[in-house]
């Protein structure tokens, strides 16, 4: 029998009985556990890249339920390079202005889009559903095209050996349970990650003791667009902290804030979670709406993180590796940021054009970017859920004067906005040479820009890329690896503030992931060189 | 002119900082920390005119 954990709101990939389930094992080169958000990009990557990929998920669709709602710019970067961003952000909710009460005061409000010339927006509100929806879509048409990439829903691994340079995975299916190998087995199988447990891994951090009641609720409402946060909430039995927001198909989630001493049964009651919701609404509206509650649930959440996201040939990415709370956005954004990061270097691996410990930059990049997280995500909790009393007194204080005075703003904390992390320092990372703008440094994430009719980061691909601003370079093969030319003759001016700066040009060696490796003033083929030397982790 | 703009570089790792330095400390400890914390401040600013301003603009 093959249990069902949760209802699905979309069935993306039915199963079906194939010829594999008999026999001796098959071994495949990558095998993902968890077809989620994180398993799904990484899939999709590697597939476009020609690598062959098998995703195993014990379930045949999304998970019913929004989940993860915000989705951030670098995000839709990552999703437009794979092909799957117009459809999200087409359907998403594109929000920037954020209102931040507390109490029945408006503390102040913030716009999170200050500059223009991007080709996608901050953020957009999609349920995850869909984005695992588009993704398959973008997996499908990839696949038509020949893409090697196959999807077993309803097959979940039951046991594990690692063997060092393999692992044999059981695999249960409604018709039984079969064997397979993996060269490299990827665990994106969740917070609770069973692969972790299988091989006896630890997944250590600190618990807040804190439980948030989300009501995502359909309704016409004239509401704007905007995220609605309150600290210590005017509305009846609101708990300490709300925030509302809007998501497609007329869905608002409503967030409360309850505390730790709760019975969950009872705080689960519909009539309940809608006597909340109605005291929400009406202090909002002047009147209950009609709406209907379309999910609910109650969370808890730690701030963790494995020690070491690499075991071998066995490899963590995502809520497996790492978990924050959700004020932020740095959940799935996060984990879609491990997949970016881990397939071009999974893909070179596997070809044979890179040593395997370039996996090994995999972990250290991405814990680094999970302790980022983890700072962030812990210090907005704890200033949204004072531990002591000084520390309440503090954080009043802060509201206080943040209600009077522009210089407390800044220390109001109801959750920083996922930006993308950066790897400045970091050894894949050669030389500045130019000394240009910060913001395009090595480690940094490309800024987009517009160039003629589009936009930048659509020019760059997904491999190594060579992009000459004011100059020209050429296509540069060195190790076995390619840097295709990018030449730009005429820049843009947001291009050249954010890429020249005073300079007249400039050459930028950038990664697969479209983060920046080395810079110089003009195009010198051997520095090039040594810097892709240094970017695959042979130097 | 008392300055009431944002003028702290790395506003969440102070006030992490500051919250941390009252950890395992009780109500009067506390309050005594902030006290010689202020008197500390105050003696940065030095101007004796900022400093009602400040006052005030705290009250």
């Amino acid at each position: 029998m093959l249990a069902e954990r949760y209802k699905t709101a979309f069935q993306l990939y039915p199963y079906t009985r194939i010829a594999a389930q008999e026999g001796t094992a098959t071994r495949h080169p990558v095998v993902i556990v968890g077809g989620g958000p994180v398993g799904l990009t990484l899939a999709l990557d590697l597939g476009k890249k020609g690598t062959p990929v098998l995703v195993l998920d014990d379930h045949d669709g999304a998970g019913l339920g929004s989940k993860a709602i915000c989705f951030a710019k670098r995000t839709l970067d990552i999703a437009n390079r794979l092909g799957a961003c117009q459809q999200m952000v087409d359907k998403g909710v594109v929000w920037n202005v954020g209102k931040v009460f507390h109490a029945d005061q408006k503390i102040y409000d913030f716009d999170l889009q200050p500059e223009a010339g991007h080709r996608n927006p901050a953020f957009i509100n999609l349920q995850q559903p869909y984005f695992e929806k588009f993704l398959c879509d973008a997996i499908n048409a990839a696949q038509s095209a020949g893409a090697p990439i196959e999807i077993r829903g309803r097959n979940c691994v039951t046991a594990l050996e690692n063997h060092g340079t393999y692992s044999t995975l059981t695999v249960n299916t409604p018709d039984g349970s079969y064997q397979l190998e993996a060269d490299y087995l990827i665990a994106c199988d969740g917070a609770r990650s069973p692969l972790r447990d299988m091989m006896g891994l630890s997944f250590d951090g600190r618990v807040f003791e804190d439980n948030f009641l989300i009501a995502d609720v359909h309704m016409k409402a004239d509401f704007p667009t905007e995220r609605w946060f309150w600290f210590e909430p005017p509305f009846e039995n609101a708990g300490q902290s709300a925030l509302l927001h809007k998501q497609p198909d007329d869905i608002w989630r409503i967030d409360f804030q309850l505390g730790w001493d709760i019975d969950r049964e009872v705080e689960l009651d519909p009539a309940r979670i809608r006597a909340r919701v109605d005291a929400m609404l009406s202090s909002q509206a002047g009147h209950v709406p009609e709406y209907e509650l379309e999910w609910t649930s109650i969370y808890t959440f730690q701030c963790r993180r494995m020690k070491k996201f690499r075991h071998g040939n066995v490899i963590f990415a995502g809520d497996s590796a790492h978990q924050v709370s959700p004020f932020g956005a740095r959940g799935a954004n996060s984990g879609v940021q491990d997949a970016d990061n881990l397939a071009w270097k999974l893909d070179l691996v596997l070809k044979g054009l890179a040593e395997p410990n370039l996996l090994d930059t995999y972990a250290t990049e991405r814990q680094h970017a999970a302790d980022e997280n983890i700072l962030n995500s812990s210090r907005a909790t704890d200033f949204m859920t004072p531990k002591s009393d000084v520390s309440k007194t503090f954080r009043n204080a802060v509201l206080d004067l943040a209600n009077r005075h522009a210089f407390a703003r800044p220390l109001v904390n109801s959750g920083r906005l996922s930006v993308p992390c950066n790897y400045i320092g970091f050894d894949l990372f050669g030389e500045d040479a130019l000394q240009g703008p910060e913001g395009t440094q090595p480690g940094m994430a490309c800024p987009d820009a517009p160039h003629l009719d589009g936009y930048i980061l659509e020019r760059l691909g997904g491999e190594f890329t060579l992009l000459a601003i004011g100059c020209m370079a050429d296509d540069l093969k060195a190790h076995g690896v390619l840097a295709n030319a990018v030449n730009i003759k005429a820049p843009s001016d947001a291009m050249r503030a954010r890429y020249l700066g005073a300079h007249p040009c400039a050459v930028y060696l950038i990664r697969p992931d479209q983060h920046i490796v080395a810079r110089w003033p003009d195009y010198n083929a051997d520095a090039v060189a040594t810097a892709l030397k240094t970017a695959i982790g042979k130097a | 002119m008392l300055n009431l703009a944002p003028n702290i570089s790395d506003p969440d790792g102070f006030y992490e900082e500051l919250i941390r330095a009252h950890e395992g400390l009780d109500k009067a400890q506390s309050d005594a920390l902030d006290a010689r914390l202020i008197l500390t401040l105050a003696n940065h600013i030095g101007d004796r005119a900022l400093l009602s301003q400040a006052i005030a603009a705290a009250k």
